[in-house]
């Protein structure tokens, strides 16, 4: 008995001792690779494997976990990742409401965080709880001036809405009223619909029934093709908006000829081929494109898993000025790494130039988004 | 504008039929396995999803992953079905069982893969379609709700939610995360006084008419139909004239299957369907079903056109409460029936 108290003792800190002396740096990566984000989170789990081994001379570890798209165990995994893994960073995950609920965790462990959901409530306004949050993704509030200022340039005056009756859908109303009313649309018509309906007729009559100039579609991914079918089928001739939740080569490829003309706002990355040579993000954003697709294969590469790489380029800057301050696995680098992510200036990412500071953690300015419309079934810069 | 505007009600009405004519169908599947083997099935909506995604991926020129789902289903009803013979010192059908489950997997494999990859014609890759997803259903049946056969309603009913988790899994496994629709059937739309239906709708409806009163023939008319309906009506009953209740079940979900796949192909051209599709629609033909106290296939079928009906007003009227409006109907049925009829309880017996 007492032998082999002895023994444990001995391995506990000889376990201590290794530990200590390997300081390396543990990110955890929270995404949505199944349940309905299943489409965002899963390219965005591919990135990771793209994603540097080491950093400032530091082995990076990497511990990806699974949230299903569910609140509770992105939770539980946030925590998982603290307590049992020990990491110095979190960076996930893919919804809006998974990320809401997961600042409450980074902040009880002072834990930097670097969210990849769309809502700009994970980062504003910085208090003391989202101090430690930080996104890459551009918000719905930037995407939605975009196409509000497309629609008043093609003399647009008044938009219809069908979008999905959950928080994306919600959300991209809100933006939508706010901006439209600012630049004098005026939104005659709301409808909702759910992902998996298998009909928007009802929807699509009453928008039409309020003959709007342009109608916006909030919804993400292939659901989104339904209602833009629909319209085509009764007939509509003004303008289809599509938010950037549609922007992956599934869209196109369920779509077909039915999304033809869909006007969206988007990250330059998915017509980083063919943005001007002087648009710095060009090099960027090919560079991942041509990274992700040699991996998986052709046309595989999505918008979504660009803002992985933009979160991963943002940790390469901040862990060697952090790895300066303090070792990895203590409370003092994390500190050290999020004031780093803090400094973090002109960045070229993926989707855009991140210029962070203490009062924005997100750091994209209008530079990145670009208009695009849908052409010959695939993605055409609006210049 | 008022939904009762004559330009309108009709495009509404007749998107409601469509869209119940398919709930209709999965009511049926619903009350026919219920009625069999007790088992409230969940995963009915994942034979519709499995049925569209299939044709989807044959469409691509990929082998879909319900070949792989069918095989290893095959494998272990296979083996079980060898080691009960040898319990019970049958030898030759023991081999039997095992030559026929290896030569029916191999001869699948064959004859999928080389379809698959010919890119045979819409109809061959419809039939093929058919080959690999209805099989589904007495294969499940035997390898997870035939051992449970004697379970409580409870149990068969955590069953069958679990199925329906594992098969949702292997859906996202199996087709990826995001949908796909399948080509039309029918091109084109036909006026039918003064209203425009697309012939896609038109043939939901038609088949769907044609298979209900396929089933009214075949359980009215048909031996078997009617070894079905003594099981549904008294179990040992049917047993004591000679029908095997596990033959009824393996029936019943055989035919459970080959609805779904047929309401997965129907509604495949018009909605991208995922992996996570089915649930929903199988959830609104099991309200139908409910309607139908989960006994009577008619009030089940007009139950379900119900659902679609209502589900096409609100969506024009409410929509962001529309499926608030459709699930709540549930509510005065149960009340209405738990008032009305004499309580049945199936464990007593």
């Amino acid at each position: 008995m007492k032998r082999s108290n002895h023994f444990r003792l001995t391995l506990t800190a000889l376990l201590a001792v290794s530990s200590l002396a390997l300081a390396d740096v543990r990110v955890g990566v929270i995404v949505s690779s199944t349940g309905p984000a299943a489409s965002l989170g899963i390219p965005e789990r591919n990135t990771v494997a793209l994603l540097p081994q080491t950093i400032g001379g530091q082995k990076v570890i990497y511990t990806i976990l699974d949230d299903a798209s569910d609140t509770t165990t992105a939770v539980t995994n946030a925590r998982k990742l603290i307590q049992e893994n020990k990491v110095d960073l979190i960076i996930g995950t893919t919804t809006t409401p998974a990320s809401l609920a997961m600042i409450d965790v980074a902040a009880e462990s002072k834990t930097p965080m670097i969210s990849l959901a769309a809502s700009e409530g994970i980062i504003k306004p910085v208090d003391a709880r989202r101090s430690w949050v930080f996104k890459t993704p551009q918000t719905d509030a930037l995407m939605a001036a975009a196409i509000v200022q497309h629609m008043q340039q093609n003399k647009v005056k008044t938009v219809g809405y069908i979008g999905f009756n959950d928080a994306y859908g919600e959300g991209w109303l809100a933006e939508l009223q706010k901006n439209a009313a600012a630049r004098g649309i005026r939104v005659v018509a709301t409808e909702r619909y759910a992902r998996t309906d298998t009909s928007v007729t009802g929807q699509v009559l009453k928008v039409l029934a309020a003959k709007p100039d342009a109608v916006l579609i909030g919804a993400s991914g292939v659901p989104a093709v339904l209602p833009q079918k629909t319209l085509n089928d009764r007939g509509y001739g003004g303008k289809i908006y599509q938010t950037h939740g549609v922007a992956n080569a599934d869209f196109l490829r369920v779509g077909g000829k039915d999304v033809e003309g869909a006007i969206l706002p988007a990250g330059p990355v998915l017509v980083a081929d063919q943005l001007p040579d002087s648009n710095p993000m060009k090099k960027v954003g090919l560079a991942y494109v041509n990274l992700y697709e040699g991996k998986y294969g052709k046309d595989s590469v999505s918008t979504f898993g660009a803002h992985m790489w933009d979160a991963g380029l943002l940790m390469q800057k901040a862990i060697p000025v952090a790895l300066k301050k303090a070792k990895p696995g203590t409370a003092e680098f994390r500190e050290a790494l999020r004031d780093a992510l803090q400094g973090t200036r002109n960045i070229i990412g993926a989707h855009g130039i991140f210029n962070l500071s203490a009062t924005d953690h997100l750091g994209l300015d209008a530079r990145s988004r670009v208009m695009v419309q849908v052409v010959g079934n695939t993605w055409k810069l609006i210049k | 504008m008022n939904i009762f505007d004559p330009a309108i009600f009709p495009i509404l009405t007749a998107d409601g039929l469509t869209n119940g004519a398919v709930y209709a169908l999965l009511s049926l599947a619903l009350v026919l396995v219920f009625a069999v083997t007790r088992v409230i099935f969940v995963p009915q909506g994942e034979f519709v999803m499995f049925g569209t995604l299939t044709l989807a991926s044959l469409q691509l020129g990929r082998v879909p992953g319900t070949l792989t789902l069918l095989l290893v289903l095959l494998a272990i009803s296979t083996v079980l079905n060898v080691v009960e013979a040898l319990r019970r010192g049958d030898g030759r059908s023991a081999g039997i069982s095992g030559v026929s489950g290896v030569a029916l997997g191999a001869g699948l494999w064959a004859l999928t893969t080389t379809l698959a990859a010919a890119k045979a014609p819409l109809l061959v890759q419809v039939l093929l379609t058919l080959l690999l997803v209805v099989p589904l259903g007495p294969l499940l049946y035997r390898v997870v709700f035939q051992p449970l056969r004697n379970a409580s309603v409870l149990v068969l009913l955590i069953a069958s939610v679990a199925l329906h988790l594992v098969l949702v899994g292997l859906g996202l496994v199996f087709f990826g995360p995001e949908g796909s629709r399948t080509p039309a059937f029918a091109e084109g739309n036909t006026v039918l006084g003064g209203v425009t239906l697309s012939n896609q709708s038109l043939l939901v409806i038609m088949v769907s008419a044609l298979l209900m009163v396929g089933l009214y023939y075949f359980f009215d008319r048909t031996l078997t139909g009617k070894a079905l309906r003594a099981t549904a009506v008294n179990r040992m009953g049917a047993r004591l004239v000679g029908i095997r209740p596990t033959a009824a079940g393996s029936l019943a979900f055989t035919v459970a299957a080959l609805i779904g796949a047929l309401s997965g192909l129907l509604i495949g051209p018009s909605i991208a369907v995922s992996y996570d599709t089915g649930f929903l629609i199988g959830l609104k033909g099991f309200v139908g079903a409910i309607i139908g106290g989960l006994v009577s296939y008619p009030v089940a079928a007009l139950g379900a056109l119900l659902v679609g009906l209502i589900e096409s007003y609100a969506s024009f009227s409410l929509s962001q409460w529309k499926e608030v409006i459709v699930f709540t109907l549930i509510l005065p049925v149960l009340l209405w029936r738990s008032l009305s009829s004499k309580h049945h309880d199936e464990e007593d017996e």
